[in-house]
């Protein structure tokens, strides 16, 4: 029973707290999608920025490198789809994910 | 020079409260506590006190305001009394287990039902595990110095848990009685600003309130055990403390004349002062008794117990609230299992009495020791019995 | 009638897809459901708000989903207490900073201070502390993010749950044809505390949203705002679907957007050409069992609603055209 607990009760904040915020940064939701991804075609995409905005799992972010597209974050995407229904040049589409696959470069030009 | 004047208990609180220079008060009103919330509200209002006084619209949302205030940073006072407690209830756990400094005087009342106003301890006996350090004080004195004390062990780094300080009700909220106070410049030296161990700060963003999931639940819960249990020095060292610069001294365990005892009465809160008396009447006809009241009730005082109880010898315990189900009153089931653990031979006799306000007299006192010292000596034990109960 | 929403909203910087904050107060890896309305309306308030923010959660879906130890969501400092004392808490954080302020211990930055809570915890068990911290007027942003039922716990019915909807504890039958009662109005009851600003918006709607949220943040005092927030694993709907159905709600003025800014109603959008509620109706597996009586029940109700709404514009806009 001793091995069930995380960590040792000395390490533990004030009142059980968590003092980094948005931790949750180390739990790599990417892993709940199943076989599929979305994926971007830059030829259609207008710029629209409503992936960005509709993503309830911020995985889309601004392209550093190619202004106003957006990069899409394996990590974190859940593979709801909302980006897939809601573009409005039907830009985004699905594409097979194999598991092995999963994480590694992001989508797009 | 320190100031005495006679005052009201409860109003003696309030001005203990603006003394300690608290920033946020969030209560709602209830019978017999009224006086010190009122009391309060004219600080405020006539800008003797800077604080916010919050009139929520319930004691759960009283303590609920006292957690987000005392998190935001603020020093922060309550007060509340039997249903209004009960109220409280779910929120008192959660005080505790965020580690917030809150200051709550708890006006002893019994709790329904049947509905009473009077004064009895069944309102805090409800409420043993919340993880709270708590005081009883038996005098209008004793709740204004350990409302001031309750601030400054609160607030310590090594302690940072909420305290209550319990004052019956109506024997004490609503009764003059003289009352020396410290000048402020003397509490501001003692009690400085307030200074968080955390808080809510956007300059240094922490989530309060996590989720305890199975793997970290019993870690949380041991940090808090152990910080409750490690409070007991600190509240001796602070006490010792206010004693050098305030000249009252505050004991975890008070005795009364027991160092000659043969037999010792135990009580807790007021009726420890009529106990007094009976011991001194007791002793002036012959009788070598003592009495242990008990001032710190959580974290439970072991050794100071203990050794206060000495050598084997019957031990009159009066409860002043019910614990229906149980083979004895709260206090008493309690110091019969550390009795036990450390293989103390003391006879305990229980006895409740004082339930909804009902007077306990120094001839209530005096029968229950004979009780006891009968039954010490026949050797049986005794069921655990209500005083004064009208067949 | 008094301006100080109207005041305070002339100086707030309009949120368009030009200038669209990229601050993101919460974060990645939350534990929501794949495609939840609700987290969604969340980030979209939290980006247009932003960092300076006290957030205080109540118990339910966004409390449970971004804060299990020891992933924290939050880039905010946060706080969840309990279930029904929301409001409670953050007026307490309210009040202790605004104490603080006044004797010089702290600085005033103008910081937010937020509550959260799902429709369980706002129209039900934390009516009360809601009422009370409105009717004492602190300073701080009720956000009600509504997925009309206690989803969190399973699906169970709430005062916020539409009328016929299906829950566990309004299961439709043939004593039943699932929830009895008509949706509880959060936006009216907060309304009638004559807090200076109340509005309702629809992820589908995002700019509104933001822009909302933005003036709710702006205007002193309390500000409510009542957010739509699809649930497809409760509604049974496609993991996808929570932006067509947060638009289709409108669009049927199911959901009418609109906002109550000192007093005044202020209709958000007017639906000229209305789509039928049952377009709506069919878009969830929630309300299947509803007969076509219960539909037209439904319909007729919509519009007189909707009507009382038109009324109440006019009416307290007299010096409107």
């Amino acid at each position: 029973m001793a091995d069930e607990g995380m960590v040792s009760w000395k390490s533990l904040a004030l009142g059980c707290a968590m003092t980094e915020p948005g931790s949750s940064r180390r739990f790599n939701t990417g892993d709940w999608r199943s076989r599929r991804r979305p994926v971007t075609d830059r030829e259609k995409c207008i710029k629209c920025g409503l992936c960005y905005i509709l993503c309830p799992d911020m995985a889309f972010s601004p392209d550093a490198e190619a202004e106003g597209y957006y990069n899409w974050d394996s990590y974190y995407c859940k593979g709801c789809g909302i980006c897939v229904k809601e573009c409005p040049k039907d830009a985004i589409s699905w594409q097979e994910e194999k598991e092995e696959d999963k994480y590694g470069p992001a989508c797009g030009a | 020079m320190a100031q005495r004047v006679g005052l009201e208990c409860s109003l003696a609180v309030s001005e203990a409260v603006k003394l300690a220079n608290a920033d946020v008060v969030a209560a709602y009103p209830i019978t017999p506590q009224t006086h010190i919330v009122e009391h309060l509200s004219e600080l405020v209002a006539s800008g003797e006190l800077d604080a916010e006084f919050v009139p929520v619209e319930s004691e759960h949302s009283a303590m609920s305001a006292c957690v987000g205030s005392s998190a935001a940073g603020a020093r922060t006072f309550t007060s509340s009394s039997s249903q209004g407690l009960a109220l409280m209830h779910e929120i008192l756990f959660i005080a505790s287990a965020l580690r917030l400094p809150i200051v709550m005087v708890v006006a002893n009342r019994a709790l329904s039902g049947p509905i009473s106003i009077w004064n009895d301890h069944s309102d805090i006996m409800s409420e043993k595990d919340i993880g709270w350090v708590q005081f009883f004080a038996e005098n209008g004195q004793e709740v204004m110095d350990l409302t001031l004390t309750a601030f400054k062990i609160a607030e310590d780094h090594r302690v940072t848990l909420p305290v209550i300080v319990n004052m019956d009700g109506f024997i004490l909220t609503h009764v003059i009685e003289p009352i020396e106070f410290p000048e402020q410049a003397d509490v501001d030296a003692y009690l400085p600003k307030y200074v968080p161990a955390h808080k809510l700060d956007p300059a240094k963003p922490v989530s309060m309130g996590m989720v305890g999931v199975p793997e970290v639940y019993t870690e949380a819960r041991k940090a808090c055990l152990v910080a409750l249990e490690e409070s007991l020095p600190v509240v001796r060292e602070h006490w010792n403390d206010y004693a050098a610069k305030f000249g009252r001294q505050y004991n975890l365990v008070e005795t009364y004349k027991t160092e000659d005892a043969e037999s010792l009465f135990v009580t807790m809160g007021s009726l420890s002062e009529t106990c007094m008396t009976t011991v001194d009447e007791m002793r002036a006809a012959g009788q070598k008794v003592g009495l242990v009241h008990i001032r710190l009730w959580r974290p439970f005082p072991v050794d100071d117990f203990l050794a206060a109880i000495g050598e084997a010898k019957p031990i009159c315990v009066m409860d002043r609230a019910l614990s229906p189900g149980c083979h004895a009153g709260p206090v008493a089931t309690e110091l019969s299992s550390l009795l036990f653990a450390n293989g103390k031979r003391h006879y305990m006799a229980n006895f409740i009495a004082g339930l909804g306000g009902r007077d306990v007299t120094r001839g209530d006192f005096k029968m229950m020791m004979e009780k006891t010292l009968k039954a010490a000596e026949a050797g049986a034990p005794m069921p655990c019995e209500m005083v004064g109960v009208k067949e | 009638m008094s301006t100080i929403a109207a005041d305070a909203i002339k100086n707030v910087e309009k949120i368009t897809p030009k200038n669209m904050p990229l601050v993101e107060p919460f974060s990645k890896g939350h534990r929501a459901c794949q495609g939840c309305g609700e987290v969604l309306a969340l980030r979209q308030v939290m980006k247009a708000v932003g960092k300076q923010v006290i957030a205080c959660s109540a118990t339910g879906c966004m409390e449970i989903i971004s804060s299990p130890y020891p992933q924290t969501a939050w880039e905010v400092p946060w706080i969840h207490v309990a279930f029904e004392n929301v409001a409670a808490v953050a007026s307490g954080v309210e009040a202790g900073r605004k104490a603080l302020i006044r004797k010089g211990v702290i600085k005033d930055d103008d910081t937010k201070i937020m509550a959260f809570a799902g429709d369980g915890a706002t129209a039900d068990i934390g009516m009360q502390a809601l009422s009370g911290a409105m009717e004492r007027g602190h300073n701080f942003v009720y956000v009600c993010l509504d997925n009309e039922a206690y989803m969190n716990t399973g699906i169970q019915r709430s005062s916020s749950t539409p009328y016929g909807a299906m829950t566990t504890t309004s299961p439709p039958g043939k004593m039943s044809k699932g929830q009895a009662t008509w949706k509880k109005n959060m936006a009216m009851i907060a309304a009638a505390h004559e807090i200076p600003y109340v509005a309702t918006a629809s992820p589908a709607f995002h700019l509104d949203l933001m822009n909302k949220a933005r003036k709710a943040a702006a205007v002193p005092g309390p500000a409510y705002l009542h957010i739509y927030s699809p649930c497809p694993t409760g509604w049974r709907c496609g993991p996808d679907t929570a932006i067509e159905v947060s638009r289709l709600v409108v669009q049927t003025k199911v959901f009418p957007l609109f906002e109550v800014i000192d007093g005044r109603f202020v209709l958000t959008r007017d639906i000229k050409k209305p789509k039928p509620v049952e377009e709506y109706l069919k878009s969830q597996r929630r309300f299947a069992h509803l007969k076509e009586e219960d539909i037209q029940f439904i319909q007729k109700r919509v519009d007189e609603e909707w009507d009382r709404l038109l009324n109440l514009c006019k009416a307290t806009n007299p010096d409107a055209e």
